[in-house]
């Protein structure tokens, strides 16, 4: 399962080079281009992005998880007021979940204002959407799996037996 | 005249890479492939458990020989990983590390005057151990022709068969060899055929990859993952000439825990631990905890971080054959095993290249006979450093070469 394997390593970190990748699973370096080609293709692969640590920016980023509930009718399914949605660039995570609300939506902006704004003026009056609860984000301490913050320093010897 | 040393601590040489470490305290950008222990933290689960035994307070004293629930712990994993059968009551012994262990079993079995033949190159506490039981020993040294395994024509140049005792390290440290069950069964012989007691330190068992050969161009991660480590002390007659010894240091991430454990014949097992509840009294009892938990629920993370290092051990080979030095492809532990490139010893190579790059790698004179014109390169570092490590590498060989 070679696809799976260079799956793994380009979640681990898309910036592994297909000779790096080739390297750790001993398969030729076209071999895994084309398989990466192939995950690209076949919409496995929607992109590659780095993961940031916003605090360490000088740069204000506001970021918001925002609650949504909605009411469903005979014409409209979840997947209509998704596809609305998710075509606001501000909206950067958009997913049905279960549970007490009915939609979890990431929203990023530079300001609360441009934020809030964007969820009062162009979210909340969605004829479907009933009601919106708007978190703001204050600090974020882990991201896609990698631990923000300090880096940990390797404190090991760097010779032991 | 005060604090005269006895003669046993004066003929033990100071460690061999003492002072590559001081070379390398004075950068602070050195990228060292030096070090023998995990880079990955403890799984979560076993550090948890650590944590809660404190919680409750279980900070006394265990029986001597560990508690009973890891010793039946170890005694069901052993049974299940390597097909080996110890009773937790007599024939498991956990102690403070392996290295206690290891150390345990030339006092309770090293006379003066005895003779323990060490396979070599090997990890570098088993001659200063013999020694200070007041041993001699006796190198038998392996050879990349022979994929530095070890061999009975070895055994037999080296007079091995005039010794007492024999050491063996399979996964070794440092070269990453492995002995597979046709390799061992002749060393197994000559060891019943000399009346050998033999110490073989398992440590890195876990640590086994890409064990069918014949898989070498489609191998699977998952196929690799160790299983098939086998341990002399199954073979026919073995058991009761051997100690096994592991712990939880490689494989469980767990250095700093200081756990570890013999297995053996219920007279050996006893014989040890009566140095033992004199010298250590028990193994850490918060380790004992962290250990027990790692047996039980960390397989998954175990299995995770030996994909890991099969990926790293694969970059690394290629990459040191792409810079055009010889390497010996290492099947176990978290070592390479390269050659140096004409023209340099193996310590003038390890020197320069951490003066000049900053990168710390190991001579492999320090591991005895055999391992001269080597370099012990640890792949226990993230891909990035790795990467790194290995351009600096190649900017000092086309430098130098
Ligand atoms: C072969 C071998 N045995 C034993 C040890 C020591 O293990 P422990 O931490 O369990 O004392 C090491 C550590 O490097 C080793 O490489």
């Amino acid at each position: 399962m070679s696809e799976r394997e260079v799956l793994e390593l380009l979640r681990e970190n898309a910036r592994y080079s297909s000779a790096d990748i080739a390297r750790m699973t001993d398969l030729e370096e076209s071999d895994v281009e084309a398989t990466i080609q192939d995950l690209e293709d076949a919409g496995v692969v929607r992109g590659y992005q780095a993961v940031v640590d916003w605090d360490k920016l000088e740069d204000e980023r506001v970021r918001a998880e925002v609650e949504l509930n909605v009411r469903l009718d005979r014409e409209t399914g979840y997947g209509d007021i998704a596809e609305r949605l998710a075509r606001f660039p501000q909206v950067k995570a958009l997913r049905l979940v279960s549970g007490d609300y009915d939609f979890d939506m990431e929203v990023e902006g530079d300001s609360i204002r441009e934020v809030s704004q964007f969820i009062s003026e162009k979210v909340a009056p969605v004829p479907e959407i009933t009601q919106t609860v708007t978190h703001y984000m204050m600090t974020s301490y882990k991201e896609h799996g990698i631990e923000l913050g300090d880096g940990e320093d390797d404190e090991r010897l760097s010779f032991s037996p | 005249m005060t604090f005269e040393l006895s003669e046993r601590v004066q003929t033990v040489p100071p460690s061999g890479i003492r002072r590559f470490f001081e070379i390398a305290e004075e950068r602070d950008d050195v990228i060292s492939l030096g070090v023998g222990e995990p880079d990955f933290a403890t799984p979560w689960a076993a550090r948890d458990a650590a944590i809660t035994s404190l919680e409750q307070g279980k900070t006394s004293y265990t029986a001597n020989r560990g508690t009973r629930e890891l010793r039946e712990a170890i005694s069901e994993y052993v049974a299940d990983r390597f097909g080996l059968g110890y009773g937790p009551d007599e024939e498991i012994l956990v102690t403070a590390g392996a290295s206690e262990a290891v150390d345990l079993a030339f006092r309770a079995f090293v006379d003066p005057g005895d003779t323990v033949a060490i396979a070599q190159p090997s990890y570098i506490s088993y001659e200063p151990g013999v020694i200070f039981a007041g041993g001699e020993t006796l190198p038998v040294p392996t050879t990349e022709a022979d994929d530095f395994r070890l061999t009975v024509d070895a055994l037999e140049d080296a007079g091995a068969g005039d010794a007492d005792m024999l050491v063996l390290c399979y996964p070794n440290n440092p070269t990453g060899a492995i002995m597979t069950e046709a390799d061992l069964e002749p060393v197994a012989e000559f060891a019943r055929e000399h009346d050998l007691t033999v110490l073989s330190d398992e440590i890195y068992a876990e640590l086994t990859y890409d064990v069918d050969e014949s898989h070498s161009s489609a191998r699977k991660t998952e196929s690799s993952a160790g299983n098939e480590h086998v341990s002399i002390a199954s073979f026919d007659g073995m058991r009761e000439r051997t100690i096994v010894f592991n712990g939880f240091s490689k494989a469980h991430a767990m250095t700093g825990l200081r756990l570890g454990y013999a297995l053996g014949p219920a007279k050996a097992v006893n014989a040890m631990n009566k140095i033992h509840q004199y010298t250590m009294l028990s193994a850490p009892t918060t380790a004992q905890h962290a250990a027990l938990e790692a047996l039980e629920s960390c397989e998954n993370e175990v299995r995770e971080m030996v994909d890991q290092y099969d990926r790293r051990r694969q970059f690394v080979l290629s990459r040191f054959r792409e810079i055009g030095m010889d390497v010996f492809e290492a099947k176990g532990a978290f070592y390479c095993f390269p050659e140096v490139p004409a023209g340099f010893t193996a310590e003038e190579f390890a020197e320069a290249v951490l003066r000049e790059q900053g990168v710390a790698v190991v001579p492999g004179d320090v591991f005895g006979e055999g391992g001269d014109g080597h370099l012990r390169v640890s792949y226990a570092t993230g891909l990035e450093e790795l990467r790194e490590a290995l351009a600096r590498i190649e900017a000092f060989v086309d430098e130098h070469a």
